[in-house]
């Protein structure tokens, strides 16, 4: 059957999809469709967003002033613990795999579904769990040891509601091993005839390492805050040091999984990236085979070096020696991808629509992240900016300005197909513009204030830090704002949005070739994939 | 249904997809498991390594015999486990019935055995925490290695408890008439479950119980 | 995986193994190897999972995938243990004040 003859793609608004196929809270609750699965995933991790980003506002109005004039010293601390906890646990890490991953993995492969669809919803029940201890532990009394919960403090000395942030995160860790563990079955087993890895889209190869990481890291992360907990509640002591025991030891469990981590956080946004930037220069990608081994390359190399975070704790230097250079190595891969996402654009025929300007402003902000990591990782360097906004300036350009950059351009990239409506285009390419100032304006005084010395964690500064905390704060409330816009304008096209064809960005891709929105079991027969990835330019609607 | 016969879930284009699909998936399962007892295990070897004395003198507190009758006890249930798995591939009813059966019965042995351990640690006073008690020196990094003892155990037991469960479970649905030559996909990924405990508890025992030169 | 069947007398065999590899880590703890005790109860347990993984776990009749999947698990293991222990043993050949 031709697409022209598909009712689905001749008259969207009567056909029936994974929208309109059933009504009512318990078809949502119930579900096994991985695409409502990740809307209600969207809803969840919007939610969290927001009060990461409320405790963000409030960390920034303290430092608008030198001194401790909106909190004090108790509380700013569980500001920032709180800020951390939420935007990584429960926001970064399930972000674009549980929202874009799961709407688009089983089609982009020519899938009916995910390999487990009942382990998928369970996934996102978990993560719901999570998110309610997480709650619950903010709204009495919060906790205000550091995302990094360091022992012996958290340990033996904090009194604030450690146990269950940790559950918390425990559960949000489960449901992202979940959601992991289904993507690479579901590679490895479910793609479409003639659909060989070498012919994948780079968004499927970067959930796919990003998987990998996830099963291997997560469960030594799930451990090591369990230990915490049983030492709090049982008071089995495995990181006190009156037992002998060494807090150092803790943090190489910690962040054997969280180096990791921030690999999970920024791989799915690579591999976003990597489809818009495509579509939008109307070429294929340069280097494909290098980029796709990049991501296996960042996923192995990223559990090498977790020892940079630990520079100053007391570890060895020599351990310390082989981590740097190991630090060093992890940054090529990442460099690959840059090199071949300019090489594509290069020549290209380009265009500036709102996943455009996400993805450009992605390179150029993840490229300053990915430098000052390479600052970070020279021992003697770190040894002078650990600690101070500098780091904090860091891993803030490349977890926002690249991985919620990559986010904010994917789901708008795939709104249409997700929806089945188009979003207003000049309000998002505003929007995307705000985003990137504001972005800039918030955290690149603070890459100063980290080399002049100002500390992280600190609720009050030496007077002549004010001006650049102050051009921090005015920016972060002008990327608030930024954030702010597509919720409503996203919310708004739901209803009033024109409706979206099949393919509006004539991209290549399963996922283009089927209705927008998509009927619940995605294909009207499995497709049979003939073609090579990205064969720009597209002469026609492709025929399956 | 017919004995052994289960449709095909809809995502997968065929049973085997299927079948090969959920193994997989139990196996990467089980990959999380290993590196999840892997955090246990590198606090042991860090302290190990740090402490020798100290390890030995709390090692050689533990009771030997009943470590080895555990250990005899779950490699035992892991054969009856293998051989359940094999009763169901060939459809034998009866015997898949049985084997769950003696896995369960084995595997609740080695739990009783580990409470009677435990019991015991808890009378004299060696369970850490405000009342941990040890004489012979070296008291604080005794009081960790039974710190080790009991997380990696507790965690271990937490696993057996688990699986006692869902062998139940699996028990009922055998005596239903659920599994058969051609689908019998849940005893098996249970198995590989039940395989991989008994593998940490073949770490286990010489790491917690040999070190003492009894 | 499933369509291969084990016959019965490799599990005997397999379990008999498993038994005299038990009793010979107990009677080895027992006689003082000096700084070979460790290595000799790791090789007897490892020689022991050997043989749960790959005959009742079918592992030596599995895809590769499947094997594969298992030595990245215990290779990042590996990898976790030997790093840290690298800082470990490592942190007081400096010899300056407070390493």
């Amino acid at each position: 059957m031709s697409p022209t003859q598909d009712p689905a793609l001749e008259a969207p608004e009567r056909a029936t999809h994974y929208l309109n196929v059933d009504y009512g809270i318990w078809s949502w609750l119930l579900t096994k469709d991985h695409k409502r699965i990740a809307l209600l995933y969207l809803v969840s991790i919007t939610f969290m967003f927001f009060l990461g980003g409320l405790f963000a506002l409030a960390i920034r109005l303290e430092l608008l002033t030198p001194g401790a004039d909106v909190v004090g010293a108790d509380t700013y601390n569980k500001l920032f613990t709180m800020h951390g906890v939420i935007m990584i646990f429960f926001f970064l890490v399930p972000s674009i795999p549980a929202v874009l991953g799961n709407f688009l993995v089983p089609l982009m492969i020519g899938a009916r579904d995910l390999a487990f669809p009942r382990l998928n919803l369970a996934s996102w029940y978990v993560y719901t769990i999570g998110a309610l201890f997480g709650l619950w532990a903010v709204f009495t009394g919060g906790v205000d040891t550091g995302w990094t919960f360091y022992a012996p403090y958290s340990t033996s000395a904090s009194y604030t509601k450690v146990v269950p942030t940790i559950v918390g995160a425990f559960f949000a860790g489960f449901s992202s091993i979940f959601t992991g563990l289904n993507f690479i079955v579901t590679i490895h087993r479910m793609r479409a005839p003639g659909l060989t890895w070498f012919r994948l889209p780079l968004f499927i190869w970067a959930h796919y390492a990003t998987s990998i990481v996830i099963i291997l890291g997560t469960p030594v992360i799930a451990i090591t805050l369990g230990l915490v907990a049983i030492e709090r509640v049982f008071r089995i002591g495995i990181f006190d040091p009156a037992l002998g025991g060494d807090p150092i030891l803790f943090q190489h469990l910690f962040w054997f999984y969280s180096h990791p981590a921030v690999y999970i956080m920024i791989l799915p946004s690579m591999g976003v990236i990597s489809e818009v930037i495509t579509c939008f220069s109307r070429k294929q990608i340069f280097g494909y085979s290098f980029v796709a081994i990049s991501s296996l390359a960042i996923a192995f190399l990223g559990f090498l070096v977790w020892g940079h975070h630990m520079f100053v704790s007391g570890q060895s230097v020599y351990a310390a020696l082989i981590f740097s250079v190991l630090s060093f190595a992890v940054a090529i891969p990442s460099a690959v991808k840059v090199f071949n996402w300019t090489a594509t654009l290069y020549k290209g025929s380009i265009s500036f629509e709102a996943p455009m300007l996400y993805a450009l402003g992605f390179i150029g902000l993840f490229t300053i992240g990915g430098l000052t990591g390479l600052f970070l990782a020279a021992l003697g360097l770190d040894v002078h900016v650990h600690d101070t906004y500098f780091v904090v300036a860091h891993f803030h350009y490349i977890m926002v300005g690249g991985a919620i950059m990559g986010y904010l351009g994917g789901i708008h990239f795939w709104w249409p197909k997700i929806s089945g409506r188009r979003y207003p285009e000049t309000l998002a390419r505003l929007s995307a513009l705000i985003v990137f100032l504001g972005f800039n304006l918030t955290f690149f005084p603070q890459f100063i204030l980290g080399y002049l010395g100002m500390p992280r964690r600190y609720h009050v500064y030496p007077e002549e830090f004010q001006v650049l905390n102050v051009m921090s704060t005015a920016g972060a409330s002008i990327l608030g704002a930024g954030y702010l816009l597509p919720m409503l304008y996203l919310a708004w096209s739901l209803r009033w949005g024109p409706r979206a064809e099949a393919n509006p960005w004539r991209a290549t891709g399963l996922e283009w070739q089927t209705a927008s929105p998509p009927p619940t079991e995605n294909f009207p027969r499995t497709p049979l994939v003939t073609e090579e990835p990205y064969a720009y330019p597209l002469r026609e609607v492709r025929e399956y | 249904m017919t004995t052994g016969e289960h449709t095909v879930a809809h995502q997968f284009d065929d049973a085997e997809q299927q079948h090969e699909a959920s193994t997989f998936g139990m196996w990467l399962f089980l990959v999380t498991e290993i590196l999840f007892f892997g955090g246990l295990f590198t606090c042991y070897v860090v302290y190990r390594a740090l402490y020798p004395e100290a390890f030995a003198a709390g090692s050689h507190h533990l009771d030997l015999t009943l470590g080895a009758l555990n250990t005899v006890v779950l490699i035992g249930s892991s054969l009856t486990m293998a051989l359940a798995v094999h009763a169901a591939q060939l459809g034998r009813r009866g015997p898949l019935q049985l084997f769950l059966a003696l896995t369960i019965v084995l595997g609740s042995v080695f739990l009783v055995v580990k409470g009677f351990e435990y019991a015991e640690k808890f009378q004299h006073g060696l369970v850490p925490g405000a009342d941990f008690v040890f004489e012979g020196g070296k008291a604080p990094h005794v009081e960790l290695f039974y710190g080790l003892y009991f997380t990696m155990t507790g965690l271990h037991a937490v696993h057996m408890v688990i699986g006692v469960g869902v062998l139940a479970a699996l028990l009922v649905l055998a005596r239903r008439g659920r599994f058969g030559a051609a689908y019998f996909t849940p005893v098996e990924v249970t198995g590989l479950y039940w395989h991989f405990v008994d593998v940490v508890w073949i770490f286990l025992f010489p790491l917690l119980y040999l070190l003492g030169g009894h | 995986m499933s369509q291969h069947v084990v016959p019965l007398r490799v599990y005997f065999t397999i379990f008999a193994t498993l038994m005299v590899l038990t009793g010979l880590t107990v009677w080895v703890a027992t006689i003082d190897l000096g700084a070979l005790s460790s290595p000799v109860a790791l090789t007897i347990a490892v020689a022991k999972a050997l043989l749960v993984v790959l005959y009742f776990m079918h592992v030596r009749y599995s895809d590769g995938l499947t094997q594969i999947a298992i030595v990245a698990g215990v290779l990042f293991l590996i990898l976790m243990i030997g790093l840290t222990m690298g800082d470990v043993v490592s942190r007081g050949w400096l010899g300056t004040p407070g390493s």
